[in-house]
């Protein structure tokens, strides 16, 4: 094993605990929270050690700092002193949706990771994720696309107004 | 040191069609801007005439020389001018309808036309791209706008709970989407459809179990948005909840989008068909049967036409299943007609549900349309005509719709599916039979129901759909033809492909 | 075999050891006297009254949404800034003119966010109500 991948299982086995932190504390909301952001930040970092370095910064920037305060902001508008609303409906359905969710883990790993194991080495250069090839990329083969997501963001900002501001 | 990617080169007119519906949207926000205070007028008027001139730079591609542009992000071919035309058409009769209906409804937010337009051109991009980035943000652009329409209505709980589930479920199956993407991007280092293929070319490479499940995820995603069972459950509530103009343009527009883009991914895939064959084959059964049964218990019209769209989703992917079972003999010309033909009738019968609202209350259960007959005689005529193609009775263009459907089933082996929808059509006249029905039952009763008076726009529209679906009908034979000479997907994305992967997609060295 | 990670390494160690010594040390050898007038919350001084878990008007979510999607904006504009200066003169143009139009999206969203008046915290009506044929008074009501 190389330091790098040391590295990466410290920080996956973080990540992973933290995920399952945010679900385990799912009736505490404040909680759940500060796991997600924990759990963003390291992701961040295992991008890093990927060598996806633009993807661990906009990680960084975008999901621990921005979305979080977003996050925290939403727990705000809950009524934390109430019962959650919703109610579990039938019991089968816990049931379905373990199965369910192992069946997925099975297929997934029997389709994609097993044949991965195989796979030494990675075809991709040191230079695969800076900011500097990214950048190279999106800005002549991936333009069109980079002024869709604009287009996006501006849906996102009018829908916002739309949704939350505007008075009739 | 980094490689230097060639600026991509760029034929406008293939962007034109979809940068001007975009334009238009930002020229109405403009508008809106200034807060006209009277109405929504100017607005209308900007998003009609871009349309309209969206409209008119698809038809003057029509017999150009097809081919991918911007490196290879959009694709000029018939099949994407004909669904983007479709696009165009819905969203122009959409707006027809809507302000009427809106200030009936009491929401003047003029911000649906701004939305409505971003949302038809992320549909144009959907139906018009073989990279799978470009369509996973088409997909994106459609549906957030979508999902902001749906929860127009703010005072209506029922509005809210709409754009809550449509916005939870889509963001749901847009990560499967990306999965799939994600695993297709992984072996080959390609964002383009044709990426697929070339997997499936290469079976000793060991990625072929990671394709299909790439493709597996990619068509979970869109069996959402175009919702075939067992991925519908959204749709009845969505389209009961969100205000009517709002489920016209997201039942129609969004199922074009999100069967166009199905039908690239099949063509691309059409190498791995014995894996998702077999699936889609049952998915087909099951959402035919599903959409028309449960049809047949609902209570509420705006459901009832939800679960017929579910059916007619059924019936249009028959179509494309015979089509990419057997692509030389079977063109996608079927699914196209049946597509033209299903947003007709449905856009033509929700524009004239939308008269069920009044003075900001609305009413769409089935004693609401009560004594509409009396109130709005040309609007249920209309209605009578949109019925009876949904039905598919043989003057109107649904029936040569499903016979052509049929016939393809038939000629390509696909004789359980044609059978299936023989027999669900039939079912299916039982609950159309039901929405005339009640507009023709006397209102004297305990209560008194209301409905809007029909607007001008609201009537050409109908008579519009109508006619259409009348004349599509005595046309069907050329139409049909002219379609048939001018539709062909998979061949041409292979050898497109083989092009693309030299020239770009991949990130740094290789 | 850590080699590539020792310098950050010992900084996360030197890090931990000052924060952890600051935060122990203080509490051992501070003094505590514990009353139940010190326990309570701070609040201005005052005796805190209600709950603490209070829900927020959802003008704070709108700024919060609206933060997100210019910073979403910022993001992608910093790759480029990583590549524009070694670029070719053609790519200097192509890339400067696509920002160019992504910029100007992200001006019209601006400008519609503060004509529309949805960062103003006084909650003024954002839609004449002339359009639904009310009279203004109705709306007031």
């Amino acid at each position: 094993m190389t330091a790098n991948q040391v590295v990466f299982l410290v920080l996956a086995a973080i990540a992973g605990l933290a995920a399952v932190g945010v679900v385990a504390f799912g009736n505490n909301p404040v909680r759940a929270a500060l796991l997600l952001v924990l759990n963003f930040f390291v992701l961040g970092f295992i991008y890093f050690t990927l060598g996806a370095q633009l993807l661990g910064i906009s990680q960084i920037m975008v999901y621990a700092g921005a979305i979080m305060v977003l996050f925290l902001f939403v727990i705000m508008m809950l009524q934390l002193h109430q019962r959650s609303p919703i109610v579990e409906g039938r019991e089968g359905r816990g049931v379905l949706a373990w199965l369910f969710g192992l069946a997925l883990a099975v297929v997934v790993f029997a389709s994609v990771i097993v044949p991965l194991m195989s796979v030494s080495g990675s075809p991709i250069g040191d230079e695969y994720g800076t900011p500097q090839s990214v950048g190279r990329v999106l800005f002549t083969t991936y333009v069109l696309p980079f002024e869709i997501a604009s287009v996006l963001l501006l849906i996102g900002i009018v829908g916002s107004i739309l949704l939350a501001k505007r008075r009739l | 040191m980094i490689r230097e990617q060639p600026i991509p080169t760029i034929d406008w007119l293939t962007l034109a069609p979809m940068t001007t519906v975009v334009v238009a949207g930002l020229v109405a926000l403009f508008i809106e801007m200034f807060r006209p205070k009277q109405s929504n007028g100017p607005i209308v008027t900007v998003s009609v005439v871009g349309l309209a001139l969206a409209g008119a730079l698809t038809l003057a591609q029509f017999g150009m020389e097809p081919g991918p542009t911007f490196a290879g992000m959009m694709v000029r071919d018939q099949v994407g001018l004909v669904l983007q035309l479709l696009l165009i058409g819905v969203c122009l009769l959409t707006f027809l309808f809507s302000d009427p209906y809106l200030r009936e409804k009491k929401i003047a937010f003029a911000e649906f036309y701004q939305l409505a337009l971003w949302s038809t051109a992320g549909g144009m991009i959907m139906v018009s791209t073989t990279n799978m980035l470009m369509l996973f943000l088409g997909l994106e652009v459609l549906s957030i706008a979508l999902y902001c329409m749906a929860g127009m209505d703010r005072k209506q709980a029922k509005s809210q709970e709409s754009a809550i589930k449509y916005f939870l479920l889509g963001a749901f199956a847009s990560a499967f989407l990306l999965m799939g993407i994600a695993y297709i991007y992984g072996p080959t280092g390609s964002l383009d459809l044709g990426g697929i293929a070339m997997i499936a070319a290469m079976p000793e490479s060991g990625y072929l179990t990671m394709a299909v499940f790439g493709v597996g995820m990619l068509l979970v995603g869109l069996m959402f948005k175009a919702a075939l069972v067992p991925f519908h459950q959204w749709a009845p509530d969505v389209y009961q909840g969100a205000p009517t103009n709002v489920t016209a343009f997201m039942a129609a527009a969004s199922k074009v989008a999100a069967i166009g883009a199905l039908a690239r991914v099949l063509s691309a895939s059409g190498a791995l068909q014995e894996f998702w064959l077999p699936a889609l084959f049952w998915v087909a059964i099951a959402t035919m049967v599903v959409g028309n049964f449960a049809a047949l218990v609902q209570k509420d019209v705006k459901r009832t036409l939800g679960y017929s769209s579910i059916a007619n989703a059924g019936y249009v992917l028959v179509a494309l299943l015979a089509h990419v079972k057997k692509p030389d003999q079977v063109p996608l010309t079927t699914a196209l007609f049946f597509l033209v033909v299903y947003c007709l009738m449905t856009v033509g019968s929700f524009a004239v549900v939308s008269l069920a609202a009044k003075g900001g209350e609305e009413g769409t259960r089935f004693q609401d349309l009560h004594g509409l007959w009396k109130r709005a005689p040309f609007a249920v005529g209309c209605l009578i005509v949109f019925v009876a193609s949904l039905i598919g009775i043989p003057p109107t263009a649904g029936f040569f719709a499903k016979l052509f459907i049929f016939q393809d089933a038939l000629s390509t082996g696909l004789v359980p599916l044609a059978i299936v929808l023989a027999v669900t059509s039939a079912v299916s006249v039982y609950y159309y039979l039901g929405i005339i029905q009640a507009t023709f039952v006397s209102d004297e009763g305990a209560r008194k129901t209301v409905s809007a008076n029909p607007s001008f726009g609201l009537n050409l529209v109908c008579l519009f759909c109508a006619l259409a679906v009348l004349v599509v009908s005595l046309a069907a034979a050329p139409v049909s033809q002219w379609l048939r000479g001018s539709t062909q997907l998979p061949g041409e994305a292979q050898a497109r492909s083989e092009l693309q992967l030299d020239s770009g997609g991949r990130v740094g060295a290789r | 075999m850590l080699g590539d990670f020792m310098p950050i390494l010992i900084l996360m160690a030197v890090a931990g050891v000052i924060c952890g010594a600051m935060v122990t040390l203080s509490w051992v050898l501070g003094p505590k006297k514990v009353t139940p007038y010190k326990q309570s919350p701070y609040e201005c001084g005052v005796e805190p009254q209600g709950d603490a878990r209070e829900r927020f008007p959802i003008k704070f979510y709108l700024v919060a949404i609206l933060f997100v999607l210019f910073d979403i904006e910022v993001v992608f504009l910093w790759s480029w800034l990583t590549v524009f200066k070694t670029g070719s003169l053609e790519f200097q143009v192509f890339s400067g003119a696509a920002v160019a139009v992504y910029m100007l999206l992200w001006i019209i969203g601006d400008a519609y966010v503060i004509k529309i008046g949805a960062i103003d915290w006084d909650e003024a009506t954002s839609l004449a109500p002339e359009k639904l044929g009310l009279s203004p008074d109705a709306e007031a009501a």
